[in-house]
């Protein structure tokens, strides 16, 4: 068990990832969120593909560090919206500069391709280094987390309930499923499809409102009176410390690379 | 549809990051104490819905049902799909963290604009005006959506606008489906418990009785 281990397990935790003791699992999650957010809001600056290279490593080791199941992770880190692979694929046709190849009567330009590959090393920097830094965190500790890093109490709420029910939900979304297929529902291109699927839907919202009124009942019962207790205490120890500070040094280094090889 | 890290330009980033924070913000005092559980379950249930993959040619696509989620939850639908984005990004690597204001403004504007334009015809008592708003929600949330992405990539760089018509073009299907999905999920709420659809906050947040 690591040190802000689960109390709740849950589908939202990196399967896996937290029973295993890794250094990363042992520092204080509210390093981890804001190392990051900085780390993701330097890496969109750079531009230079020395740094982005760098950037990219740095997102492994993270990955393979935070001993996240190798193979699942990376279909995770790959798996883009299939519209954003569109637009990458599109840019070098789109954008005006140098003529590099031609693919039918379509000319690429240099510029276009050296954009396309920038956004794709940034977004999968990005992806790998939140996956391990953060996702790694239990969703109710993340949750208690971001409550000590001020955001506001409401939200927190909200994100916890939403943890804790997605999980009830689903299951509760698949014994749908599953009565749909015992009457030989098969889904296809079809409007019986769809609307077999909105059906399931609306069924989903109304069984969803009629539990919160249940659970709100039973909240009031034992004197909910709008606040939570968000139970965490988290320890900024000596560990922590040399994590932010080896931190903020390889982002300086992110950034002063890309001024001079920019 | 979402937007990734190091697409946008900085100064669309910064812009997406405001409204959304103000578009929570607002969501957020409209939430009280009584509202928490329902607009967490309701959180649920959307985050849920966009694990569903719904048939469309030899392809599938997931559901959005911003449309929906802005007809039940009015202005509660910001801090609500923020929460969804937020984990979809968090534990699954979706969409990107400089860009979670930019997306959360993508879908839950529209679900707000949404709210206002159809909320009425939905709490209407003939199920057939119901039903036909609710699908007028569910398309025109993914339509608004389509044109926000393409709003933000067209302000990021011209380079982009092709690619960004095109999109909007390949999302025809899916309004439909997603219009279709809207109202047969109304019109099943309207069957079993109509109440739902009329006494759900409204947008400024108080119970409304029709």
């Amino acid at each position: 068990m690591s040190q802000y281990g689960p109390n709740v397990s849950n589908v939202m935790r990196a399967r896996g990832a937290l029973d295993t003791q890794t250094w990363v699992n042992r520092t204080d999650p509210r390093a981890r969120v804001i190392a990051a957010v900085l780390f993701a809001c330097c890496v969109i600056t750079l531009d230079s593909f020395y740094a982005l290279g760098f950037a990219l490593a740095i997102g492994l080791f993270l990955l393979v560090s935070a001993g996240l199941p190798a193979a699942s992770t990376m279909k995770k880190v790959l798996t883009m919206d299939s519209f954003i692979i569109f637009m990458l694929l599109m840019l070098p046709f789109t954008t005006p500069g140098e003529v590099w190849f031609h693919v039918g009567s379509w000319e690429a330009t240099k510029e276009g391709v050296l954009k396309a590959v920038e956004i794709a090393l940034i977004a999968n920097a990005v992806v790998m280094a939140m996956l391990a830094l953060v996702g790694t965190i239990d969703a109710i500790t993340l949750g208690h987390a971001l409550n000590r890093l001020r955001v506001p109490e409401n939200l927190v709420h909200l994100m916890l309930f939403s943890v804790r029910y997605i999980d009830v939900l689903k299951v509760e979304y698949f014994r749908l499923r599953n009565a749909m297929r015992a009457r030989c529902f098969k889904p296809g291109n079809n409007l019986h499809t769809y609307r077999s699927i909105g059906y399931l839907l609306g069924m989903m919202l109304v069984r969803s409102l009629e539990r919160s009124e249940r659970i709100l009942a039973a909240m009031k019962c034992r004197g909910f009176n709008g606040k939570f207790y968000l139970i965490s205490n988290f320890h900024f120890q000596k560990r922590d410390r040399i994590f932010s500070l080896i931190w903020l040094c390889l982002l300086l280094l992110l950034l002063a690379s890309d001024y001079f090889y920019g | 549809m979402h937007v990734v890290d190091g697409a946008l330009s900085n100064e669309v980033v910064i812009a997406g990051g405001v409204l959304a924070a103000a578009g929570i913000g607002w969501g957020l005092r409209k939430m009280d104490m009584e509202k928490i559980p329902a607009a967490g379950m309701l959180t649920a249930t959307f985050f849920v819905a966009s694990l569903i993959h719904v048939p469309i040619g030899p392809s599938s696509v997931h559901l959005i049902m911003n449309g929906l989620a802005g007809l039940l939850l009015g202005w509660m639908a910001f801090p609500a799909l923020f929460v969804g984005l937020l984990l979809q990004a968090i534990f699954f690597g979706y969409g990107g963290i400089t860009v979670l204001g930019v997306n959360t403004v993508a879908i839950a504007l529209p679900a707000v604009v949404m709210h206002y334009i159809c909320r009425n015809g939905v709490k209407s008592t003939q199920k057939k005006v119901a039903v036909l708003w609710a699908a007028v929600a569910g398309g025109g949330a993914i339509f608004t959506t389509a044109l926000v992405v393409t709003l933000a990539l067209a302000l990021t760089g011209e380079e982009f606008i092709p690619a960004a018509k095109l999109v909007v073009l390949a999302h025809i299907p899916v309004i439909l489906i997603e219009g279709f999905l809207c109202g047969s999920a109304v019109a099943l709420i309207h069957r079993v418990k109509p109440e739902l659809l009329r006494d759900t906050p409204s947008a400024d947040g108080s119970p409304v009785h029709a």
